[in-house]
């Protein structure tokens, strides 16, 4: 699922200055269940928010709401009016639900105030961790089911690299070491007795079909409205 | 919705008006300062351990408001920031020994989100001391007034929560706030007076 964390308090207070109505849209599917932008994250965000005006002296009205989905236009419908009567909307949804926000409602002010991360997988109840990279090429059929773009810090195609040691990388990231993509590959390839695979050479990738050349577009031809 | 005012059977005790004055404090900021403290009180220890606080007759200040829960897990963060909202002075969780919740780790959450509720009351420049976490039994009577003590004190010395608004009694609010997870309360039937006659 998307992934996101919350802001510093001081970013997004930045975000709102000087706005007199701020409503706090919390976001229910994928933000809720990583814990950072459902509704309860929202009320707990304008409940900040409210505490830290009064505490200024500054007449702010901070209210919370959240739609099911905010990256569809049907949900979107649901809060209309609570976004309509809003100076700024504070979005806790992942970057696609604050872009929708901000089309649907535009020209409303509406700022993120969430980072979104990644697309995780919840390793166990609190922790997520990287598993895709939406590189529109998938190649996880010849790897064991181990994604070398996002699992290996080189992104390495034709790995391991010289870094790989007792099934760790050399890179390590936030003080936490790393596993091997590529030790992983290899166990689960020769668990699976294919780890002739390997040796094979692979080419380039195509990565015409990440986002490196502009926005993608998908289409279901099939299934568009008549 | 129940009854804003909580009556524990220690409070019942005509000793009790007396306590806030008895424990004087240390450097007081304004002498007549009497905080407005929520207790968020595990049914299966801390809210016993009140009543047998009140059976030993010890006394503790009568600053304290309790708000019955099954355990101290059903607590949310959202809760203890809604009591400060409210003009709580003070907020303080009161769940089971640790090892020995009743349903085995919910006061363990409770501690985890009274640590987060720290960091939050920080970052909109609140003081994170005025939420807390204690533990006992319900044969700790007297840790119950202790931690009752202790608290008061700590929130006098640190004066009014700068939210608090004149006329608003942040413990209906934080009542009512908390919805269904309050329970109700045991004790002496509910009549008008009963939370009139613990004040000090």
């Amino acid at each position: 699922m998307i992934t996101a964390e919350r802001k510093p308090f001081e970013e997004i207070l930045s975000l709102v200055e000087g706005q007199k109505k701020i409503l706090v849209a919390g976001c229910d599917t994928c933000v809720a269940i990583c814990l950072t932008g459902g509704e309860k994250e929202a009320e707990i965000l304008a409940s900040e928010l409210r505490l830290k005006a009064q505490q200024d002296g500054r007449e702010v009205e901070v209210t919370h709401t959240s739609a099911i989905r905010q990256c569809e236009w049907e949900y979107l419908d649901m809060i209309a009016k609570q976004v309509e009567e809003a100076d700024v909307v504070l979005s806790m949804a992942c970057g696609i639900g604050i872009q929708s926000m901000a089309e649907k409602y535009a020209p409303k002010l509406v700022m993120p105030a969430v980072d979104t991360n990644m697309l995780g997988m919840p390793q166990e109840h609190a922790v997520w961790l990287e598993r895709c990279a939406a590189c529109g090429d998938c190649r996880i059929g010849l790897t064991g089911g181990v994604c070398p773009i996002v699992r290996c810090s080189k992104s390495l195609l034709n790995g391991p690299c010289g870094g790989s040691h007792a099934g760790l990388c050399e890179v390590r990231r936030d003080n936490e070491d790393i596993e091997c993509a590529w030790a992983l590959i290899y166990e689960r390839l020769k668990a699976q007795g294919r780890e002739e695979l390997m040796l094979e050479v692979r080419g380039p990738k195509d990565w015409s079909k990440s986002s490196s050349g502009g926005p993608r577009k998908m289409v279901r031809e099939e299934a568009k409205p008549v | 919705m129940a009854e804003a005012e909580v009556k524990t059977a220690a409070e019942g005790g005509a000793a009790a008006p007396e306590a806030a004055e008895a424990e004087a404090p240390k450097k007081p900021v304004d002498p007549s300062f009497e905080p407005e403290i929520i207790v968020f009180a595990c049914h299966y220890c801390a809210y016993a351990a009140a009543d047998l606080a009140g059976s030993m007759r010890l006394q503790y200040p009568s600053n304290i408001r309790m708000i019955k829960l099954p355990c101290t897990g059903k607590l949310e963060v959202i809760h203890l920031m809604r009591a400060i909202e409210a003009g709580a002075d003070g907020v303080y969780a009161a769940g089971c020994l640790e090892g020995e919740c009743h349903y085995l780790k919910g006061n363990l959450w409770a501690r985890k989100r009274v640590t987060k509720v720290k960091e939050l009351l920080a970052e909109v420049g609140l003081e994170p001391e005025r939420v807390e976490m204690y533990n006992m039994s319900s044969a700790m009577g007297a840790k119950f007034a202790e931690s009752a003590t202790e608290f008061t004190e700590r929130i006098k010395q640190l004066g009014p929560n700068p939210v608090k608004r004149p006329g608003v009694s942040a413990h209906a609010a934080a009542r009512e706030a908390l919805g269904d997870v309050a329970m109700a309360d045991d004790g002496p039937p509910p009549a008008a007076p009963a939370g009139e006659g613990n004040q000090p």
